[in-house]
């Protein structure tokens, strides 16, 4: 009997890699790409070293360690954590490792919750690094086996990239549909060819570009690659990735069949095959979202052969530069480019009553909404210019109505060090940076270090929520557990401040408003470089107390803890202007009972 | 080639699409046929609007394209509407009839409310389906029950090809602690696709 069942695409790639034989697993969460690294440590954590590491350059090391001893690795990140991850992958590519690497790099087009639209095959093609491209959560499920067996020839990691789309898709597949293979690491041996000098670098520069060179004329071969309907027109389609899905969809919803290239390693680029369908078309369409890689690469081989072949795509403005695509774009560019009568399944449907907007927000008894109304208060009592430097985490949702606590937001960590900026020009602003937990272990440490060093005047402010909560409550050197669940030691954040020579450092409960109030005053009131450690955990690792309500008879209806708090589980009772709480979703944290002018919202405090 | 049957399921983040579209597929997997679905996962889910895409035969894209929806499975009047560039010519609607205001409403008052989303719902070319889902929530004892109502009078209807006693084989297979309040509440939206 099969053992077909549903798989996330980032389930079933972490799937690919098992069976490839991975015995170390490293990644940071990043959507989209966590529950690959997820699924890995749930249901191999025993038989393999599965960890969520600080961030992705140590995640990287790790898995590169590993490799040199003779195991196959995986890392997993999100597009912009490789750039965390990109001066060792840099380098590795140079030095080389024994055991296959797949680093797992998901992309996010659109970008539906990145800070950009990079293109990690781009990137692929700048560290000299092959990439495999699935165009479906099946394919990166198949594709592993080959990524790995690429990855030993080279003594390279590959990368295996890909979009949202296809990371939180879900598909049918039979686990057992790839076979499982064993690898017994060899061990390390010292034999100095994993130390990078200047000479060997240039040495092995070479052997990369050779290397290159003949991985193309291979790939070109390769299964991944192909061309389909091979002589239906002059007219052809090259497209990679999820694009090729909604390109034949859209196909087949026109009802035609034109050549098709289908390329699934843009790096190195698989030229041969290319040129084949080059010779047998007059034009070609490109679909492919984030850079154009094929159509650079087409042009590029047009120019190198000499081919008097058209290539439209985002440089000849025939399809969107940027953001997610989409059969509807696929089928409207093609059926213009075939000369076909732009097909219309609209309904023409008439105009719909004005739609609700639903803006993300933060959860009901979010520790988060006590922290920024603390810092909010204090300082608007304490006065002068203030700063709120924010991070990426869910407490990037504080920059929204009616908290807007949040005026800079850039990457990773961040916070800390864009605060000790505008200080410098601006001495008598008061400098706030918000990090969580996790990003303080992330790339937070440093910022601190860094001011303390050059003499900053700032307040870092932790938000100690004990686990990384955008990404679903993965573990951190805070929480006190590892991937796999056991017990770890638990770093202490204010160990770790006082150890880089902050002084002025409190802790507190946020849902103390009036303790929190007066931290945040006396940290304002202090110069050189203070923390406030905010500490209470997400809701959504820790039980809820009762639900508060509203005594209706008390309530004047001002609705101060809605414009002040903006909480989901303060509603309207539709009478008049009070409100009453939501007991579905009330945590019974106490904000709004401490905000509250009339007194009039009630029951047990945390 | 592109699939057999497409539904979309479309609500608010924390009312259960997501389990509701992988029993679907679950449902299609089991007698042996391809099931693709593809989810809004992330940010989005805090409140936001949600939807999930499920289709059953071979495809390429594992998002539906416009007008090719044989179903809109909607946990709420607004995403119904939100979605109906889905919907093939003379698709299926099931609705449920309990509007959720968004968390924003206290602060500024958006006005809505779900009675004005449905009349435009009845007056539209679509075999529309109306699930109370107030009653259910009531009569169950919880809201979190709502996707398997609907599902239940989606099947019942003949909408998605898939019939009520495949929905409730495949909840047996979910954990056995809400499998009776599951069924139960697969058979009232059966019943309710019936009214």
């Amino acid at each position: 009997m099969s053992n077909t069942t549903l798989f996330m695409g980032n389930e079933l790639a972490a799937l690919g890699a098992a069976r490839a034989g991975v015995t170390v697993a490293t990644g940071y969460p990043g959507t989209p790409s966590t529950e690959a690294l997820e699924y890995l440590a749930k249901h191999f954590g025993q038989q393999m070293h599965v960890e969520w590491s600080v961030n992705e350059k140590t995640a990287l090391e790790v898995a590169a360690g590993a490799s040199y001893a003779g195991a196959r690795t995986f890392v997993t990140m999100k597009q912009v954590g490789l750039n965390v991850a990109s001066d060792p992958l840099m380098s590795l590519r140079y030095v080389g490792l024994s055991g296959g690497m797949v680093v797992y790099v998901a992309d996010d087009p659109g970008p539906i919750s990145s800070q950009t639209e990079q293109d990690t095959r781009s990137f692929a093609a700048f560290a000299k690094v092959p990439v495999f491209d699935p165009s479906s959560p099946e394919e990166a499920f198949a594709m592993m086996a080959d990524a790995y067996a690429l990855s030993e020839q080279l003594g390279s990691p590959v990368f295996l990239r890909p979009t949202t789309r296809i990371c939180h898709a879900n598909a049918a597949a039979d686990p057992d549909s790839v076979p499982q293979q064993t690898v017994q690491p060899a061990g390390f041996r010292a034999c100095g060819q994993r130390i990078i000098f200047p000479r060997t670098s240039y040495l092995a520069h070479l052997r990369i570009e050779d290397e290159c060179e003949r991985l193309s004329e291979t790939l070109s071969s390769s299964p991944w690659n192909s061309i389909q309907n091979a002589g239906s027109g002059k007219l052809g389609i090259a497209a990679g990735g999820v694009s090729y899905a909604y390109a034949m969809e859209a196909m087949s919803l026109l009802g035609v069949a034109c050549p098709v290239l289908k390329i699934s390693t843009p790096f190195p680029f698989p030229e041969r095959l290319a040129e084949e369908f080059l010779s047998q078309v007059d034009q070609v369409l490109v679909f492919e979202e984030l850079d154009p890689v094929i159509e650079r690469n087409l042009i590029y081989l047009c120019g190198k052969r000499g081919l008097n072949v058209r290539v439209l795509g985002k440089g000849t403005r025939t399809l969107p530069r940027a953001g997610e695509y989409s059969v509807e774009i696929a089928k409207a560019a093609m059926a213009q480019f075939l000369g076909l009568a732009a097909p219309c399944t609209d309904m023409c449907l008439p105009q719909p009553p004005a739609l609700p907007v639903r803006p993300p927000v933060l959860c009901a008894g979010c520790p988060h909404r006590a922290s920024f109304y603390a810092v909010k208060r204090a300082m608007r009592k304490f006065g002068g210019k203030a700063l709120f430097a924010g991070d990426i985490g869910c407490y990037t949702l504080g920059n929204a109505k009616p908290l807007e606590m949040v005026d800079t937001c850039l990457c990773m960590g961040a916070g800390i060090t864009v605060a000790q900026g505008v200080s410098a020009v601006e001495p008598d602003t008061i400098a706030f940076s918000f990090t969580g937990d996790s990003t303080f272990f992330h790339t937070g440490l440093p910022g601190i270090a860094n001011a303390v060093y050059n003499g900053a005047s700032m307040v870092s402010v932790i938000l100690d929520n004990s686990t990384t909560a955008m990404t679903g409550q993965q573990p951190n050197p805070s929480t006190g557990f590892r991937a796999s669940g056991e017990v770890a030691q638990k770093l202490s954040i204010e160990a770790a401040l006082k150890a880089l020579g902050v002084e002025d450092i409190q802790v507190v409960n946020p849902f103390d408003q009036q303790a929190a109030q007066d931290a945040v005053t006396h940290a304002a009131g202090q110069t050189g470089v203070r923390a406030i450690i905010f500490r209470a955990p997400c809701i959504a690792v820790s039980r809820p107390g009762k639900p508060l309500r509203v005594n209706p008879d008390a309530c004047t209806g001002c609705r101060a803890c809605a414009k002040l708090l903006g909480c989901p589980a303060i509603v309207s009772s539709g009478q008049d202007n009070r409100v009453m709480i939501d007991s579905s979703i009330c945590t019974g944290c106490g904000l709004c009972s401490q905000v509250c002018p009339a007194g009039a919202i009630g029951g047990e405090h945390k | 080639m592109s699939a057999s049957m497409n539904i979309l399921l479309s609500g608010v983040g924390g009312q259960g699409t997501v389990l509701a579209s992988k029993l679907l597929a679950r449902c299609a997997i089991a007698r042996g046929e391809a099931a693709h679905t593809a989810e809004t996962i992330g940010m989005a889910q805090r409140g936001g609007c949600v939807t999930s895409h499920v289709r059953i035969g071979k495809c390429f894209s594992p998002m539906i394209p416009k007008g090719c929806a044989d179903a809109i499975i909607a946990f709420e009047p607004a995403e119904a509407v939100r979605c109906l560039d889905f919907l093939k010519e003379g698709g299926w609607v099931i609705v449920s009839s309990a509007a959720i205001k968004p968390v924003t409403d206290t602060l500024s008052a958006s006005g809505y409310s779900g009675e004005p989303m449905l009349e435009y719902l009845r007056n539209l070319p679509v075999r529309l389906i109306c699930v109370n889902g107030e009653e259910i929530a009531r009569a169950c004892g919880s809201a979190k029950v709502l996707n398997m109502a609907l599902l239940g009078a989606a099947a019942a209807s003949g909408a998605i090809g898939i019939s009520p006693e495949e929905l409730e084989n495949a909840v047996a297979n979910l954990s056995p602690k809400f499998r009776d309040a599951n069924c139960m509440a697969i058979r009232m939206g059966v019943v309710a696709a019936g009214n």
